[in-house]
């Protein structure tokens, strides 16, 4: 049975390491603001999403993997925010070319 | 070695590389970037370190609300910052260099010459945790152990409040602070200012709450606290109080106030100034901590504000 958590564990951990290397990446090499968002957007919701799903199994119980699925909830409230408001601002003053 | 050393070493080399480009980089924008980062490294650092309290207090103070006042003031100096585009001369940038580079050598000795063994109170401490009622050793140490210490730095948050209000205008005093942010009502920002307050406010009771045995504590409550009442108001959905305002004011003092009042208490009833009664540590430190939160939210958040700018009339 905990053989079986570890297996999820490091493959949820390993997906979102990929994701958010992908997003660095893409971070760096992107040549305009609304690129390198989008590829933020990936590390942020997609590579920490599966980061928490890999740490589910490792949990004490519920309350515990509550409060693991609500931090990446907020992060994906913050991130989609925030890359909005930097996307429009980047719109506006025209660097986003 | 094992993952976790190998895990330190990376992160121990990621943070120096950080602090010195943070140091190095001409652009205020870029170093103030630089010194957010690093403080949320840091804070993983006192992770690893397991002083999880530090961690939480860093994390919101160093990476957060620091880092915007740091912002704050990058925006500030960048219309200055293209005009005086001559550097500070030779001599007076070694001699800077030379007094940071002794500081950090005198912190190094402290550091890592400690006494064999280094003297400790920790065994005390933990022997002494029934005494609050409290199983956080940290929070005992703030709250009864060193009570005085936590007093007068709730004391040092108001001196620097009198600090940032003192840099107003005679025109604006009492007035407001800050310029009023304007945002579309119907915008992303409003809605995120709507949204994330409720949940924002438990997170930062709970904080609280959880504080007496797990970590956790009134500055880390306040620090979410404020950051919920900052973003409502830079989402333009509420303005800032004026300065002049009584019921502020008594905010501003609740924490200390309260600590002060019992503190003379125990003078009175008890054996020494600052000691609870045992039957009623626990109670105590609770209504001292929850007065704590409120004045700590409203001071940190009235640091970020900045200076009375406008007058209290619309």
């Amino acid at each position: 049975m905990s053989v079986a958590r570890d297996i999820i564990t490091v493959a949820g951990v390993s997906a979102g390491v990929f994701f958010f290397f992908a997003g660095t990446v893409g971070l760096l090499r992107f040549p305009d603001t609304l690129t390198r968002l989008h590829a933020l957007s990936k590390a942020d919701n997609l590579g920490l999403g599966f980061v928490v799903l890999g740490l589910l199994p490792q949990t004490g119980g519920l309350r515990d993997g509550l409060k693991l699925i609500s931090i990446w909830m907020f992060v994906l409230l913050a991130g989609a925010t925030v890359s909005q408001l930097i996307a429009r601002t980047a719109r506006q003053s025209g660097s986003g070319e | 070695m094992s993952i976790a050393t190998v895990f330190e070493i990376a992160l121990a080399v990621v943070v120096l590389g950080l602090a010195i480009w943070t140091i190095a980089v001409p652009d205020t924008y870029s170093a103030t970037v630089g010194f957010i980062a690093y403080g949320l490294l840091v804070a993983l650092i006192w992770v690893r370190l397991d002083a999880v309290d530090v961690a939480l207090t860093e994390a919101a103070i160093g990476g957060g609300l620091g880092g915007v006042v740091l912002l704050g003031a990058a925006a500030r100096l960048r219309g200055t910052e293209a005009m005086t585009m001559e550097r500070p001369s030779l001599i007076v940038r070694l001699s800077a260099a030379a007094l940071s580079a002794s500081i950090a050598a005198a912190l190094a000795v402290a550091i890592l010459l400690p006494p064999n063994p280094a003297p400790t109170l920790a065994p005390d401490v933990v022997s002494n945790a029934g005494a609050t009622g409290m199983a956080n050793p940290v929070t005992n140490v703030l709250m009864a152990f060193r009570a005085m210490d936590t007093m007068l730095e709730k004391v040092v948050l108001l001196l620097a409040i009198v600090g940032v209000w003192s840099l107003a205008s005679d025109q604006a005093w009492g007035g407001r602070p800050g310029p009023r942010h304007q945002a579309d009502p119907n915008g992303v920002l409003a809605f995120l200012a709507r949204l994330l307050p409720p949940a924002g406010i438990v997170v930062g009771i709970y904080i609280l709450w959880t504080g007496a045995d797990h970590p956790g504590g009134a500055f880390q409550g306040g620090a979410v606290l404020a950051s919920m009442w900052l973003l409502v108001i830079m989402a333009g959905l509420v303005d800032t109080p004026p300065v002049r305002s009584r019921w502020l004011r008594l905010v501003l003092v609740a924490g200390p106030g309260l600590f002060l009042v019992v503190g003379l208490g125990g003078l009175c009833f008890g054996s020494a100034f600052l000691a609870y009664p045992a039957a009623f540590a626990k109670p105590l430190i609770l209504s001292i901590e929850a007065a704590m939160l409120l004045t700590i939210a409203t001071t940190l958040g009235l640091l970020l504000a900045g200076a009375p700018e406008r007058s209290a009339e619309r």
